[in-house]
């Protein structure tokens, strides 16, 4: 089976809100190798000028995360999550997420294209704070093979 | 702070991933497919062996752009922050439950814009001498 072209331009209802919390920043900023005093130490963040601890630039991703399982589970998908390798992934901030954002994450398909056995699904996910304004736009390309034998 | 040139590499560092690692990053990022922890798993879907998640990689490969930024603990001042960042994942690190993987990271400067007042670093990341991110760039904004 391949992924449903129609998919392209679908936008889904936005994921429910995610609070960034300073213990997740520290987590994931050990669990990537940093040792950014502005990700694990309040005080050196807010003497840099931020409410709170600065997350890493691909923290995103976590929530990102809800919004990809939201396209997996959409009925008419034809997404099989077992098939699926990760592409490509870009973030685009427009400021950095730091501890106490509370992020809404809203994704679009913005592509989808089957060609070879092997579907490319493009997917926009992007957040804004409790106050509307954009945080930041996280971008997957996902590649979807298609089953042995099926050359859809 | 000194002027940036296009070509002046910022950084060159080697990180060593385990399977602990591995394990951290999942639990971190909610990222629990097996083949990044399962042997079993990983052959059973034709893999030459777990392997890193590619967003581990991608995440531990821009530390030294962020390290640079801030000055690697000295008073220089935070010369600015990542505003964007994106990678293609051309091959998988297979990470050795005894041996572990190593990657290694080069930061170039690769573009200036004054007026944006932005820098564009790109990164060549690599693991056994062969490349596993492939238009690794990320833009500075500066301060």
């Amino acid at each position: 089976m391949s992924v449903n072209p129609e998919l392209s331009g679908r936008v889904l209802p936005p994921a429910p809100p995610y609070l960034v919390g300073r213990e997740k920043v520290r987590e994931f900023a050990r669990a990537t190798g940093s040792t950014s005093p502005l990700s694990l130490d309040v005080q050196a963040a807010r003497a840099a000028g931020h409410a709170d601890v600065v997350a890493p630039p691909t923290f995103a991703i976590v929530v990102q995360e809800a919004t990809l399982a939201q396209l997996l589970a959409e009925p008419d998908a034809g997404i099989d999550f077992s098939r699926v390798v990760h592409g490509e992934q870009s973030f685009s901030l427009s400021r950095p997420i730091v501890a106490g954002d509370e992020l809404t994450a809203t994704l679009t398909v913005t592509g989808v294209k089957n060609r070879g056995g092997v579907s490319v699904v493009t997917a926009s996910s992007a957040m804004v704070d409790a106050d509307g304004a954009h945080v930041v736009t996280a971008v997957s390309t996902l590649v979807v093979r298609s089953a042995d034998g099926d050359d859809a | 702070m000194s002027a940036l040139e296009v070509g002046q590499v910022i950084a060159t560092t080697t990180y060593a991933l385990s399977r602990d690692t591995l394990v951290r990053y999942a639990g971190a990022s909610g990222d629990f497919n097996p083949i990044h922890y399962r042997d079993d798993v990983a052959a059973s879907v034709g893999l030459p062996g777990v392997l890193a998640h590619g967003m581990l990689t991608m995440g531990t490969a821009v530390q030294p752009v962020v390290d640079w930024l801030e000055g690697s603990g000295d008073d220089s001042g935070v010369l600015g922050w990542v505003s964007s960042y994106q990678v293609k994942f051309t091959r998988p690190v297979v990470v050795d439950p005894v041996e572990g993987a190593e990657i290694s990271v080069v930061a170039t400067i690769a573009d200036l814009d004054d007026e944006a007042r932005t820098a564009r670093v790109d990164l060549t990341v690599t693991h056994a001498e062969k490349t596993v991110l492939g238009r690794a760039q990320v833009v500075v904004t500066l301060a």
